[in-house]
C-alpha cells in the first residue's frame, strides 16, 4: 500500500522531462582509437593487463565476428549501425584502476551519489540493517571504478570483483567458466562482446555458502559515441546461494549508443542464483531520437542437479531492447524462472522474452511476462520452451499478459514450443487487455487523477512480477514504471 | 445543494437530455424514476463528468460551484459520489489498496492530511462490518470475481468511507436479492444526514420501500415531467409509465 502512494507522489513530482538520469559527468577520459580492429582489441587487452590466452580468445572472437551477419529476425527496426564509428574503450584518465575509493575521481563519486548509489561503505552502513546491505560494483563506461564490501565478502569466501581483475587474479576459474554458457560463437552481438568486452562483474560463491548480502552492479554509460560491452560471470558452487541485481542509466544524447552485454550464470548441484535487472537506459526522446540500443545475451546454466536460476527483469529504458534471459535446465530436477515487466512508451521498441531449454529429467520452468505498451511503442514477447528427448517429466508454465495504453501502440506475443519427449507438459496462457475508458472514469470518479489511476491499474497488472524483486528494488521499480508511463494518458 | 438548470446533453449526435431542471436540497433524498431510455443513467454520468457526453446548454451547480468546469476527480473531491450500476474491476489491486489510494487522493486535493494507516484500517473495518463485508474480501482485487451483491456492497463501503456530500445511486437495486437489498439499503440509510443529499435512480418502487425518499421525480425523454412526494412512487408502481408516453412515436 505505501508503495502505491509513493508511486503517486513520484509521478506528481516529475516535470515534463521524464528521464532524470540524463545528466553528463565532466571527466577527462582516455579512449581507444575510434572503430574496431585487431589493434583496438590489443589496446583493450593491454590496458587491462591481460594474459596472452585472454588476448587470443578475444582475437579469435573478432575473426569469427567478421564472418557473421547482424540478425534481423526481431520485431525492431533501426538504421544500420556503423561499427567503425564507435569507441570501444573509454576510461577516466585519472587513475583508471583505483585501489580504494579515495583514489577515485570525486566527480565520479558524485555521479553515483546523484544516481542514488552510495559508494562509501560508511554511508551505506549508516542506519541500514546488516542483512539489508548491498555490495556494489560500479562500472563507468569501460571500467569498474569501485567495488564495495569486498573485504567483508572475502571473509565469507565470496569473490566479488571486476572481471578484468578476476582474469588476473583467478585465471583458472575464469578460464573454466568464461564462454561455457554463451559460447564465443553464439550470436553476432555476443561474439562482438567476446572480442571487445571491457568490464563487468565476476562472482564466485564457494560450496555451501549463502552469500551474506545482495550483490549488485551499477552500469553507467557516460562518454559520447561509446559502446558499453560488459561481461558478467556468476558461478554458484554446490549448495550455495546468491542474489544479484543490475542497474543501468545513461545521459541523454541525440545519437544512439550501443550496449551489447553478455551475462553468464552457472549453478552447480543444489545451488541457486537470483538475478534481477532494473534497466533504465536512456530511451530516446518522444520523436525517437537518441537512446540506447540494448542488444544483450543473458543465459543461465543449471548445470547441477536441483539447481535453480531465477531471472527477474524490469525493462523501462532503451530505444531498442533485444534481450532474452534464458535457462538451460541441464541438471535433473533443476528449475528455471523468468519474471519480466517490459514497459515501452514514446517510440521505444522492445523485443524480449526468454528461452527455457529442458535437457534433464523432471526439470521445471515458469515464465511470467507482463508487457505494457504506451505511446507509439511496440512491445513483443518472444519465448521458446523446448524439451530434449531425454527430458522426461519436464514441465513449463507460461503466462504472458500485455496491457495497452492508448491507440497507437502495439503488443505482440510470439511463443515457440518444441517438445521431443511425450511426457513433457507445457502450458501457455496469454492475454491482451487495454485500460478501458470506463476503468479510468471509475477511478477518477473516486478522486484519482488520470496519472494516479494509470499508475494504480498498471501496478495491479505487474504485481505478480514485482513480488519477485527484493523489497527495496520493488519499490524503486514501481516508481520507475510510473515515470516511464508519465504522459502516456490523455 | 444541487441545482440543474435547463440541461441539454447529447452523445454522438443523439439528444438524451432536453432541458432538464432539478433541485435537490441538503439533507434530501430525491428519487428519479422513469422508463428505460428516459436518460436516467445519462444524468448520473453527466453529473459525475464522464467523457463522451456533450453538454449543449444549461448548468449544474453544487453548493454554487459549477460542476461542468471540473474534471471527474475534482468533482469527487468536492463531494460528488456515483455508485455505479456496473462497478468496474481493477485486476491485481486489492480493494483495501484502492480504498486507501482514493481516500488519500481526495484528502490531498482538499488540502487535508493523509489518514494514518491505523486510523484508516479502523474506519474501513467499522464500515465493512456494517455492510457485512468479510475481511478477506478487502484483500481480494477490487470487484474481480465479486458477485453482483458483493459489488454493490463495495460501492456503498466506498461511499461510507469517502463521506461525500452528494451521492448518486444508479440502479443500485438491480441484480440484488432481498437480503443484499436490505444490507445495502441499511448502509445508505446510515449515511443519511442533514448535510448530505442523495439522488436515487431506480426503475422500481421496491428500493424506495427501504430507502424512503423525500421527493420523487418522474423522468421522460430527457426531462422531469412530474414531481411529488414519496406517494408518487406508489402511484407509478400501480399505473406504470403509460400516461407519460402519450404523444411518443410508437
Amino acid at each position: 500500500m505505501p508503495a502505491v502512494q509513493e508511486t503517486i507522489d513520484q509521478v506528481r513530482s516529475i516535470d515534463v522531462d521524464q528521464y532524470k538520469y540524463g545528466f553528463e559527468t565532466e571527466v577527462e577520459m582516455e579512449k581507444a582509437p575510434k572503430g574496431l580492429s585487431e589493434d583496438v582489441i590489443r589496446f583493450i587487452s593491454a590496458k587491462k593487463g591481460e594474459p596472452e590466452w585472454m588476448l587470443q580468445w578475444r582475437l579469435d572472437a573478432y575473426k569469427r565476428w567478421l564472418t557473421m551477419k547482424e540478425p534481423n529476425w526481431a520485431r525492431v527496426s533501426y538504421d544500420k549501425i556503423d561499427y567503425n564509428d564507435i569507441y570501444y574503450y573509454a576510461a577516466p584518465k585519472k587513475n583508471p584502476a583505483p585501489k580504494s575509493l579515495d583514489e577515485v575521481d570525486p566527480e565520479i563519486v558524485r555521479t553515483y551519489e546523484k544516481l542514488g548509489i552510495p559508494l562509501r561503505e560508511q554511508e551505506i552502513l549508516a542506519g541500514v540493517e546488516p542483512r539489508n546491505r548491498v555490495a556494489v560494483d560500479a562500472v563507468f563506461d569501460s571500467v569498474s571504478v569501485a567495488t564495495t564490501f569486498k573485504e567483508e565478502l572475502k571473509k565469507a569466501g565470496v569473490i566479488f570483483m571486476p572481471i578484468s581483475e578476476a582474469i588476473r587474479e583467478y585465471p583458472e576459474l575464469v578460464k573454466q567458466y568464461l564462454g561455457s554458457v554463451v559460447p564465443v560463437t553464439d550470436n553476432y552481438f555476443a561474439t562482438l562482446n567476446s572480442a571487445v568486452f571491457t568490464d563487468g562483474s565476476f562472482v564466485y560463491v564457494p560450496p555451501g555458502v549463502r552469500c551474506p548480502m545482495e550483490l549488485s552492479t551499477y552500469f553507467r554509460i557516460n562518454e559520447k559515441n561509446t559502446g558499453q560491452f560488459e561481461r558478467t560471470l556468476i558461478i554458484a558452487d554446490k549448495g550455495s546461494y546468491v542474489s544479484y541485481l543490475e542497474g543501468c542509466t545513461a545521459p541523454k544524447r541525440d545519437e544512439n549508443q550501443l550496449h551489447a552485454a553478455v551475462v553468464e550464470l552457472v549453478a552447480l548441484d543444489d545451488a541457486e542464483i537470483k538475478y534481477s535487472t532494473v534497466q533504465n537506459w536512456y530511451p530516446g526522446d518522444a520523436q525517437g531520437k537518441g537512446g540506447i540500443y540494448n542488444f544483450v545475451t543473458k543465459r543461465g546454466d543449471c548445470r547441477g542437479k536441483n539447481s535453480v536460476i531465477t531471472w527477474t527483469q524490469v525493462e523501462t529504458g532503451s530505444a531498442i531492447t533485444w534481450k532474452y534471459p534464458s535457462c538451460i535446465l541441464r541438471g535433473d530436477n533443476s528449475r528455471g524462472e523468468f519474471y519480466s515487466i517490459a514497459v515501452s512508451n514514446g517510440m521505444q521498441q522492445v523485443d524480449s522474452g526468454t528461452k527455457m531449454i529442458h535437457l534433464g529429467k523432471n526439470t521445471t520452468s515458469r515464465i511470467i511476462s507482463k508487457g505494457i505498451a504506451a505511446g507509439k511503442s511496440d512491445n513483443t514477447y518472444r519465448g521458446l520452451v523446448s524439451a530434449h528427448r531425454k527430458a522426461t517429466g519436464a514441465r513449463n508454465f507460461t503466462n504472458c499478459d500485455s496491457l495497452l495504453i492508448g491507440n497507437e501502440c502495439g503488443a505482440h506475443t510470439v511463443p515457440y514450443i518444441e517438445s521431443k519427449n511425450a511426457s513433457a507438459v507445457f502450458e501457455h496462457e496469454a492475454t491482451t487487455s487495454k485500460i478501458s475508458e470506463d476503468q479510468m472514469f471509475y477511478c477518477q470518479q473516486r478522486g484519482l487523477s488520470e496519472e494516479e489511476a494509470t499508475a494504480l491499474i498498471v501496478n495491479g497488472f505487474v504485481k505478480d512480477v514485482l513480488q519477485q524483486l527484493p523489497m527495496e528494488f520493488a519499490v524503486e521499480a514501481q516508481k520507475l514504471i510510473s515515470i516511464s508511463l508519465e504522459g502516456s494518458v490523455g | 445543494m444541487l441545482e440543474i438548470k435547463n440541461l441539454h446533453v447529447q452523445i454522438e449526435d443523439k439528444r438524451i437530455l432536453n432541458g432538464l431542471n432539478l433541485t435537490v436540497n441538503k439533507g434530501e433524498i430525491a428519487a428519479i424514476m422513469g422508463p428505460n431510455g428516459s436518460g436516467k443513467s445519462t444524468l448520473s454520468y453527466v453529473l459525475a463528468g464522464k467523457e463522451d457526453y456533450e453538454v449543449l446548454d444549461g448548468e449544474i451547480l453544487l453548493d454554487g460551484e459549477n460542476l461542468l468546469e471540473m474534471e471527474p476527480d475534482e468533482r469527487a473531491a468536492v463531494g460528488v459520489f456515483l455508485a455505479f450500476q456496473y462497478p468496474l474491476e481493477i485486476p491485481g489491486v486489492a480493494s483495501m489498496t484502492f480504498l486507501k489510494a482514493t481516500l488519500n487522493a481526495q484528502r490531498k486535493a482538499r488540502g487535508e492530511e493523509e489518514l494514518s494507516t491505523p486510523d484508516f484500517i479502523k474506519r474501513v473495518n467499522a464500515a465493512a462490518q456494517q455492510l457485512e463485508i468479510p475481511k478477506d474480501m478487502l484483500k481480494r482485487a477490487l470487484n474481480v470475481g465479486f458477485s453482483g451483491g458483493e459489488k454493490k456492497r463495495m460501492e456503498i463501503l466506498q461511499m461510507a468511507l469517502l463521506q461525500p456530500s452528494f451521492c448518486i445511486l444508479d440502479e443500485t437495486d438491480s441484480g440484488l436479492d432481498i437480503d443484499a437489498l436490505r444490507i445495502v439499503s441499511e448502509g445508505v440509510n446510515a449515511l443519511r444526514s442533514p448535510d448530505r443529499a442523495f439522488l436515487v435512480i431506480t426503475h422500481y418502487q421496491r428500493l424506495l420501500n427501504h430507502i424512503v425518499p423525500d421527493t420523487v421525480h418522474v423522468m421522460h425523454s430527457g426531462r422531469i415531467v412530474k414531481s411529488g412526494g414519496k406517494e408518487l412512487a406508489l402511484e407509478l408502481e400501480a399505473s406504470g409509465y403509460a400516461e407519460y408516453r402519450t404523444g411518443e412515436a410508437a
